[in-house]
């Protein structure tokens, strides 16, 4: 009967648990968190990291905000993860759920920032805001400009901020510094935010490298036809 | 009446509050030791009771924290095993419902209606068994297991409490809210002495402990039962007060005792007192 009643009330909270702990894209977790399943069972909320971080950028999630109560995160827009070098955050963790493994802020993997709104992003609309690439912490490696033809004007050059996936930190000091409104590049969780090639793809120019030659031999090099009439080459 | 003319017993009457508010002065102390730091920017202890690190070397880890965690499958670093094994260590020795006696915000909430309960003369509703906290703990365990998640800090009122306080509520009151009314409506002690988790763990740890408290003069009781009235886990008491009888000794070892102190206080008759665990013979008494 207790025993019944017990489990019972351990059923009901760990439904509730289990619903109450999807986590929204725009709340991030600190950096070296573990993947967010595994940091659930790790974390104790004791709010250490909060306390350690200098630049008040971790809060500690209240009963009735939609993250997990009393665990920590941040939102980007507000305030973003200033990357310190010494990553006062992870060190102070009691539990490890801040992976002390993390030890370059750079390999930090917080989220990943994507140019999510091309149509009020000023750079795309031909202008030299620059913001989000100005203040990247890995300015030309998390996002750089390329350059592409402006369409609209005919003779314009447009510099469209770029991530590459692979090297944002998630620190989302882009978003934070975004002019707009409402900012036109966000910070997403890591698995909203990336695709996944399927697993038996191979890229021919990768393996071609790393063979130092192409896996197909005596391939037919077909005639190119030069274009207006030009004949064959 | 002159103060010479004072009885024992007169003196007792009226100084009955020693322990209480030694205790209360324990609960207030360590919840201002927390809050130093963030109202006045006095940083001796920071955390909270689920995990903290005093003056930035003593770590110390709540042990049902701890096993939760270590139930969801994950293996914590030194810093949390070293601060519960230092918990540990300090409740082996005082008895582990110490801390919900002297240390748990949460008694503050439960003592309340407890007090309110009796003003107002409330009587009892249900009655759930005293093991409930154990199954209850069990559950937990094997739940937390199962999902992967440390799933009673979802709901658990004592880090919601300690937490809101230093880091902000948001509705986390309404949970120590339901925790009062439960106890004032529903159950009389109901969530420290017959559902809380937390203090079932801190129990086990206290099955040996040093401190106990002592009835080691149960010959002097009158059965005014002052002691049962004030003890939130009077089933403790019982066998140790009227247990000369079967051979009982007069140490108090249930492993629910808080060591409050409360009976002490109360006693006319000085019955009981704080000691050890040792000589519990029937010649102690």
């Amino acid at each position: 009967m207790t025993a019944c009643g017990a489990a019972l009330l351990g059923g009901f909270v760990t439904l509730y648990a289990r619903g109450a702990s999807a986590l929204p894209a725009q709340a991030l977790r600190p950096p070296g968190a573990l993947d967010e399943d595994a940091f659930l069972g790790a974390c104790v909320r004791c709010g250490l990291c909060v306390r350690d971080c200098p630049y008040d950028t971790l809060d500690l999630a209240r009963l009735g905000e939609p993250v997990a109560t009393g665990t920590p995160y941040f939102v980007a827009r507000q305030v973003p993860c200033e990357m310190c070098e010494d990553i006062p955050c992870v060190k102070a963790c009691p539990t490890g759920a801040l992976d002390p493994e993390l030890t370059d802020i750079d390999d930090a993997r917080m989220g990943v920032a994507v140019l999510i709104d091309q149509q009020t992003c000023l750079n795309f609309l031909g202008l030299r805001c620059d913001v989000c690439y100005r203040v990247c912490p890995l300015i030309d490696e998390a996002i750089s400009l390329e350059l592409d033809h402006n369409k609209r004007t005919g003779k314009h050059t447009r510099f469209l901020p770029t991530v590459d996936a692979d090297a944002c930190t998630g620190c989302g000091k882009c978003e934070a510094a975004c002019v707009l409104e409402v900012a036109a590049i966000k910070v997403l969780p890591t698995a909203l935010a990336k695709g996944q090639l399927g697993s038996h793809y191979r890229l021919g120019w990768e393996e071609q490298e790393k063979a130092g030659e192409s896996l197909i031999k005596g391939i037919i090099d077909l005639p190119d036809r030069m274009p207006n009439g030009g004949g064959v080459r | 009446m002159t103060a010479a003319s004072l009885t024992h017993a007169d003196v007792r009457t009226r100084w009955r509050w020693k322990w209480l508010l030694l205790r209360r002065a324990s609960q207030l102390v360590i919840l201002a030791l927390f809050l130093l730091g963030p109202w006045a920017g006095i940083w001796i202890v920071k955390g909270n009771l689920s995990s903290s690190l005093t003056l930035g070397v003593l770590p110390l880890t709540d042990p049902f924290l701890l096993l939760q965690v270590l139930a969801s499958g994950h293996l914590p670093e030194a810093t949390a095993l070293v601060g519960v094994g230092i918990i540990v260590a300090f409740y082996l020795l005082v008895g582990g419902r110490v801390f919900c006696g002297w240390v748990c915000p949460v008694n503050l909430v439960t003592d309340g209606a407890a007090w309110l309960r009796e003003k107002l003369g409330l009587r009892a509703r249900a009655r759930p068994p005293r093991a409930t906290r154990y199954w209850l703990l069990a559950t937990l365990l094997v739940a937390s297991a199962v999902t992967g998640m440390a799933v009673w800090e979802w709901v658990n009122p004592v880090s919601m409490l300690h937490r809101g306080l230093i880091f902000g509520f948001g509705f986390a009151w309404l949970v120590l809210l339901a925790v009062f009314l439960f106890d004032l409506l529903v159950t009389s002690r109901g969530w420290c002495s017959h559902v809380c988790p937390m203090g079932a763990t801190y129990s086990l740890l206290g099955a040996a402990s040093l401190l106990r408290v002592r009835a080691d003069r149960r010959a002097d009781c009158d059965d005014c039962m002052e002691c049962f009235r004030v003890c939130p886990e009077p089933q403790v008491i019982q066998p140790v007060l009227k247990g000369s009888e079967q051979g009982i000794g007069p140490v108090i070892t249930g492993i629910n005792c808080t060591n409050c102190g409360r009976c002490i206080d109360v006693c006319d008759q000085d019955v009981f007192r704080f000691g050890t665990r040792f000589h519990n013979t029937m010649e102690a008494s």
